[in-house]
Protein backbone atom coordinates (compact mmCIF):
# COMPACT_ATOMS: atom_id res chain seq x y z
CA UNK A 1 0.00 0.00 0.00
CA UNK A 2 2.79 2.40 0.98
CA UNK A 3 4.65 1.35 -2.16
CA UNK A 4 1.73 2.16 -4.43
CA UNK A 5 1.25 5.59 -2.83
CA UNK A 6 4.91 6.47 -3.42
CA UNK A 7 4.72 5.25 -7.03
CA UNK A 8 1.48 7.14 -7.64
CA UNK A 9 3.11 10.28 -6.20
CA UNK A 10 5.92 10.07 -8.75
CA UNK A 11 3.35 9.59 -11.50
CA UNK A 12 1.32 12.53 -10.16
CA UNK A 13 4.42 14.74 -9.92
CA UNK A 14 5.29 14.00 -13.54
CA UNK A 15 1.67 14.61 -14.51
CA UNK A 16 1.56 18.01 -12.77
CA UNK A 17 4.90 19.12 -14.24
CA UNK A 18 3.68 18.00 -17.66
CA UNK A 19 0.31 19.75 -17.47
CA UNK A 20 1.70 23.00 -16.07
CA UNK A 21 4.51 22.95 -18.62
CA UNK A 22 7.23 23.56 -16.02
CA UNK A 23 9.62 20.88 -17.22
CA UNK A 24 13.35 21.34 -17.61
CA UNK A 25 14.19 21.26 -21.32
CA UNK A 26 16.35 18.15 -21.24
CA UNK A 27 13.36 16.09 -20.10
CA UNK A 28 11.29 17.15 -23.07
CA UNK A 29 13.99 16.76 -25.67
CA UNK A 30 15.17 13.25 -24.97
CA UNK A 31 13.26 10.08 -24.28
CA UNK A 32 15.07 8.15 -21.60
CA UNK A 33 12.26 5.76 -20.88
CA UNK A 34 13.40 2.96 -23.18
CA UNK A 35 16.87 2.90 -21.62
CA UNK A 36 15.41 3.09 -18.13
CA UNK A 37 13.19 0.12 -19.01
CA UNK A 38 16.23 -1.87 -20.24
CA UNK A 39 17.99 -1.21 -16.95
CA UNK A 40 14.86 -2.01 -14.93
CA UNK A 41 14.30 -5.36 -16.62
CA UNK A 42 17.91 -6.40 -16.12
CA UNK A 43 17.63 -5.48 -12.42
CA UNK A 44 14.29 -7.28 -12.08
CA UNK A 45 15.94 -10.35 -13.62
CA UNK A 46 18.76 -10.19 -11.07
CA UNK A 47 16.16 -10.02 -8.31
CA UNK A 48 14.38 -13.10 -9.64
CA UNK A 49 17.56 -15.10 -10.19
CA UNK A 50 18.95 -14.30 -6.76
CA UNK A 51 15.75 -15.19 -4.91
CA UNK A 52 16.70 -18.64 -3.56
CA UNK A 53 13.47 -18.89 -1.61
CA UNK A 54 11.34 -18.56 -4.75
CA UNK A 55 13.30 -21.21 -6.61
CA UNK A 56 12.90 -23.57 -3.68
CA UNK A 57 9.15 -22.90 -3.60
CA UNK A 58 8.90 -23.71 -7.31
CA UNK A 59 10.90 -26.94 -6.93
CA UNK A 60 8.82 -28.38 -4.08
CA UNK A 61 5.56 -28.07 -5.96
CA UNK A 62 3.29 -30.68 -7.55
CA UNK A 63 1.61 -30.32 -10.92
CA UNK A 64 -1.80 -29.41 -9.52
CA UNK A 65 -0.54 -26.07 -8.25
CA UNK A 66 0.17 -24.87 -11.80
CA UNK A 67 -3.60 -24.73 -12.24
CA UNK A 68 -3.71 -21.70 -9.95
CA UNK A 69 -1.68 -19.16 -12.00
CA UNK A 70 -3.10 -20.75 -15.16
CA UNK A 71 -6.59 -20.12 -13.79
CA UNK A 72 -5.72 -16.47 -13.14
CA UNK A 73 -4.51 -16.08 -16.74
CA UNK A 74 -7.51 -17.80 -18.32
CA UNK A 75 -10.05 -16.22 -15.96
CA UNK A 76 -8.62 -12.73 -16.45
CA UNK A 77 -8.52 -13.14 -20.24
CA UNK A 78 -12.17 -14.29 -20.36
CA UNK A 79 -13.32 -11.56 -17.94
CA UNK A 80 -11.66 -8.64 -19.73
CA UNK A 81 -12.73 -9.96 -23.13
CA UNK A 82 -16.38 -9.96 -22.06
CA UNK A 83 -16.04 -6.42 -20.65
CA UNK A 84 -14.31 -5.20 -23.83
CA UNK A 85 -17.36 -6.23 -25.88
CA UNK A 86 -19.21 -3.41 -24.11
CA UNK A 87 -16.41 -0.86 -24.59
CA UNK A 88 -16.49 0.38 -28.18
CA UNK A 89 -13.13 2.18 -27.96
CA UNK A 90 -11.20 -0.84 -26.77
CA UNK A 91 -10.11 -3.85 -28.82
CA UNK A 92 -9.98 -7.32 -27.27
CA UNK A 93 -6.20 -7.30 -27.67
CA UNK A 94 -5.90 -4.01 -25.74
CA UNK A 95 -8.21 -5.27 -22.99
CA UNK A 96 -6.21 -8.49 -22.66
CA UNK A 97 -2.94 -6.53 -22.41
CA UNK A 98 -4.34 -4.43 -19.55
CA UNK A 99 -5.60 -7.56 -17.81
CA UNK A 100 -2.23 -9.30 -18.25
CA UNK A 101 -0.71 -6.95 -15.66
CA UNK A 102 -2.32 -9.24 -13.06
CA UNK A 103 -1.96 -6.44 -10.50
CA UNK A 104 1.72 -5.73 -11.29
CA UNK A 105 0.89 -2.14 -12.17
CA UNK A 106 4.38 -0.61 -12.29
CA UNK A 107 5.88 -2.97 -14.83
CA UNK A 108 2.72 -3.55 -16.89
CA UNK A 109 1.98 0.16 -17.33
CA UNK A 110 5.58 0.86 -18.35
CA UNK A 111 5.61 -2.02 -20.81
CA UNK A 112 2.26 -1.17 -22.36
CA UNK A 113 3.23 2.51 -22.67
CA UNK A 114 6.34 1.55 -24.61
CA UNK A 115 4.62 -0.95 -26.86
CA UNK A 116 1.23 0.65 -27.43
CA UNK A 117 1.10 4.22 -26.14
CA UNK A 118 0.22 6.33 -23.15
CA UNK A 119 -3.56 5.97 -23.14
CA UNK A 120 -3.43 2.21 -22.68
CA UNK A 121 -0.45 2.56 -20.32
CA UNK A 122 -2.45 4.80 -17.97
CA UNK A 123 -5.41 2.43 -18.19
CA UNK A 124 -3.11 -0.46 -17.19
CA UNK A 125 -1.70 1.58 -14.31
CA UNK A 126 -5.15 2.39 -12.91
CA UNK A 127 -6.71 -1.02 -13.58
CA UNK A 128 -3.88 -2.95 -11.93
CA UNK A 129 -3.70 -0.63 -8.92
CA UNK A 130 -7.46 -1.17 -8.49
CA UNK A 131 -6.82 -4.92 -8.66
CA UNK A 132 -4.29 -4.74 -5.83
CA UNK A 133 -6.40 -2.43 -3.67
CA UNK A 134 -9.55 -4.51 -4.26
CA UNK A 135 -7.66 -7.64 -3.20
CA UNK A 136 -6.44 -5.94 -0.03
CA UNK A 137 -9.94 -4.75 0.85
CA UNK A 138 -12.17 -7.59 -0.38
CA UNK A 139 -10.18 -10.80 0.19
CA UNK A 140 -12.19 -11.63 3.36
CA UNK A 141 -15.42 -11.51 1.32
CA UNK A 142 -13.95 -13.31 -1.70
CA UNK A 143 -12.67 -16.18 0.45
CA UNK A 144 -15.94 -16.45 2.37
CA UNK A 145 -18.10 -16.79 -0.72
CA UNK A 146 -15.80 -18.27 -3.41
CA UNK A 147 -13.42 -20.62 -1.64
CA UNK A 148 -9.90 -20.45 -0.31
CA UNK A 149 -8.26 -19.79 -3.66
CA UNK A 150 -10.30 -16.61 -4.24
CA UNK A 151 -7.82 -14.21 -2.64
CA UNK A 152 -4.91 -15.75 -4.53
CA UNK A 153 -6.82 -15.49 -7.83
CA UNK A 154 -7.79 -11.91 -7.13
CA UNK A 155 -4.26 -10.92 -6.08
CA UNK A 156 -2.66 -12.28 -9.27
CA UNK A 157 1.01 -11.29 -9.39
CA UNK A 158 0.73 -9.42 -6.08
CA UNK A 159 -0.07 -12.68 -4.23
CA UNK A 160 3.68 -13.17 -3.68
CA UNK A 161 4.26 -9.93 -1.76
CA UNK A 162 1.84 -7.07 -1.10
CA UNK A 163 -1.35 -9.12 -0.77
CA UNK A 164 0.28 -12.25 0.72
CA UNK A 165 -0.38 -11.28 4.37
CA UNK A 166 -4.11 -10.74 3.90
CA UNK A 167 -4.43 -13.92 1.80
CA UNK A 168 -2.62 -16.00 4.43
CA UNK A 169 -4.81 -14.53 7.14
CA UNK A 170 -8.10 -15.45 5.48
CA UNK A 171 -7.20 -18.63 3.54
CA UNK A 172 -4.87 -20.05 6.17
CA UNK A 173 -1.15 -20.81 6.30
CA UNK A 174 -1.63 -23.90 4.10
CA UNK A 175 -2.29 -21.56 1.22
CA UNK A 176 0.77 -19.34 1.69
CA UNK A 177 2.97 -21.52 -0.55
CA UNK A 178 0.30 -21.71 -3.26
CA UNK A 179 -0.07 -17.92 -3.05
CA UNK A 180 3.69 -17.35 -3.28
CA UNK A 181 3.99 -19.78 -6.16
CA UNK A 182 1.14 -18.30 -8.18
CA UNK A 183 2.40 -14.76 -7.57
CA UNK A 184 5.96 -15.64 -8.59
CA UNK A 185 4.88 -17.39 -11.82
CA UNK A 186 2.59 -14.51 -12.81
CA UNK A 187 5.19 -11.85 -11.93
CA UNK A 188 7.75 -13.50 -14.19
CA UNK A 189 5.19 -13.95 -16.97
CA UNK A 190 3.74 -10.38 -16.98
CA UNK A 191 6.33 -8.93 -19.42
CA UNK A 192 6.31 -12.10 -21.53
CA UNK A 193 2.53 -12.27 -21.91
CA UNK A 194 2.12 -8.53 -22.55
CA UNK A 195 4.79 -8.69 -25.25
CA UNK A 196 3.05 -11.72 -26.74
CA UNK A 197 -0.35 -9.97 -26.77
CA UNK A 198 0.79 -6.62 -28.16
CA UNK A 199 3.58 -7.70 -30.49
CA UNK A 200 2.40 -6.50 -33.89
CA UNK A 201 3.95 -9.29 -35.93
CA UNK A 202 2.19 -12.03 -34.00
CA UNK B 1 10.58 -5.69 -26.76
CA UNK B 2 12.32 -9.02 -27.35
CA UNK B 3 15.51 -7.19 -26.27
CA UNK B 4 13.83 -6.39 -22.96
CA UNK B 5 12.91 -10.04 -22.36
CA UNK B 6 16.44 -11.16 -23.23
CA UNK B 7 17.80 -8.60 -20.75
CA UNK B 8 15.54 -10.08 -18.09
CA UNK B 9 16.88 -13.59 -18.82
CA UNK B 10 20.45 -12.25 -18.67
CA UNK B 11 19.56 -10.67 -15.34
CA UNK B 12 18.18 -13.95 -13.99
CA UNK B 13 21.43 -15.72 -14.90
CA UNK B 14 23.52 -12.94 -13.35
CA UNK B 15 21.27 -12.94 -10.28
CA UNK B 16 21.77 -16.66 -9.78
CA UNK B 17 25.41 -15.86 -9.03
CA UNK B 18 24.96 -12.41 -7.47
CA UNK B 19 22.48 -13.83 -4.94
CA UNK B 20 25.48 -14.86 -2.87
CA UNK B 21 26.16 -11.24 -1.97
CA UNK B 22 23.44 -9.81 0.29
CA UNK B 23 24.76 -6.25 -0.01
CA UNK B 24 24.56 -6.35 -3.82
CA UNK B 25 20.97 -7.58 -3.58
CA UNK B 26 20.06 -4.79 -1.17
CA UNK B 27 21.45 -2.24 -3.62
CA UNK B 28 19.63 -4.04 -6.45
CA UNK B 29 16.29 -3.66 -4.64
CA UNK B 30 16.92 0.06 -4.14
CA UNK B 31 17.86 0.50 -7.81
CA UNK B 32 14.69 -1.32 -8.92
CA UNK B 33 12.58 1.02 -6.82
CA UNK B 34 14.26 4.07 -8.31
CA UNK B 35 14.06 2.76 -11.87
CA UNK B 36 10.31 2.29 -11.33
CA UNK B 37 9.97 5.79 -9.82
CA UNK B 38 11.81 7.34 -12.78
CA UNK B 39 9.72 5.43 -15.33
CA UNK B 40 6.40 6.24 -13.64
CA UNK B 41 7.48 9.88 -13.35
CA UNK B 42 8.25 9.87 -17.08
CA UNK B 43 4.88 8.23 -17.78
CA UNK B 44 3.30 11.06 -15.76
CA UNK B 45 5.21 13.64 -17.82
CA UNK B 46 4.16 11.92 -21.05
CA UNK B 47 0.53 11.89 -19.98
CA UNK B 48 0.66 15.46 -18.68
CA UNK B 49 1.95 16.81 -21.98
CA UNK B 50 -0.52 14.71 -23.99
CA UNK B 51 -3.73 16.76 -24.27
CA UNK B 52 -5.69 13.84 -25.71
CA UNK B 53 -4.98 11.59 -22.73
CA UNK B 54 -5.65 14.37 -20.19
CA UNK B 55 -9.02 15.16 -21.73
CA UNK B 56 -10.15 11.54 -21.59
CA UNK B 57 -8.72 10.67 -18.16
CA UNK B 58 -12.19 10.08 -16.68
CA UNK B 59 -13.18 7.71 -19.48
CA UNK B 60 -9.80 5.90 -19.17
CA UNK B 61 -10.40 5.52 -15.44
CA UNK B 62 -13.91 4.15 -15.94
CA UNK B 63 -12.69 1.64 -18.53
CA UNK B 64 -9.88 0.61 -16.16
CA UNK B 65 -12.40 -0.01 -13.38
CA UNK B 66 -14.70 -2.07 -15.63
CA UNK B 67 -11.77 -4.14 -16.93
CA UNK B 68 -10.67 -4.83 -13.35
CA UNK B 69 -14.17 -5.99 -12.39
CA UNK B 70 -14.15 -8.35 -15.39
CA UNK B 71 -10.65 -9.61 -14.58
CA UNK B 72 -11.54 -10.25 -10.94
CA UNK B 73 -14.85 -11.95 -11.74
CA UNK B 74 -13.18 -14.22 -14.30
CA UNK B 75 -10.22 -15.06 -12.05
CA UNK B 76 -12.33 -15.74 -8.98
CA UNK B 77 -14.77 -17.88 -10.99
CA UNK B 78 -11.84 -19.95 -12.31
CA UNK B 79 -10.48 -20.16 -8.75
CA UNK B 80 -13.82 -21.42 -7.48
CA UNK B 81 -13.92 -24.14 -10.15
CA UNK B 82 -10.30 -25.19 -9.50
CA UNK B 83 -10.87 -25.18 -5.75
CA UNK B 84 -14.01 -27.35 -5.97
CA UNK B 85 -12.47 -29.74 -8.48
CA UNK B 86 -8.91 -30.14 -7.23
CA UNK B 87 -8.33 -28.72 -3.76
CA UNK B 88 -11.51 -28.92 -1.73
CA UNK B 89 -12.26 -32.64 -2.17
CA UNK B 90 -8.75 -33.70 -1.19
CA UNK B 91 -9.20 -32.13 2.20
CA UNK B 92 -12.24 -34.25 3.02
Amino acid sequence: MKGSIIILSFFALGLILGVTDTLPDFLRETDFSMYALYILMFLVGIGIGADRKSWKVIRTINVKIFLVPLGVMVGTAIGVTIVSLFLPNLTIREAMAVGAGYGYYSLSSIFITQMHGETLGVMALLSNIIREVATLLLTPLFVKYFGKLAGIMSGGATAMDTTLPIITRYSGKDYAIISLFSGIVLTILVPVIITFILHTSL
Amino acid sequence: MITVLLLMVAGILAGWWLGKFPLVMKINDKLISWAIYVLLFLLGVGVGTNKMVIQSLDSIGLQALLLTIGALAGSIAMGWIIYRAFFHLNNN
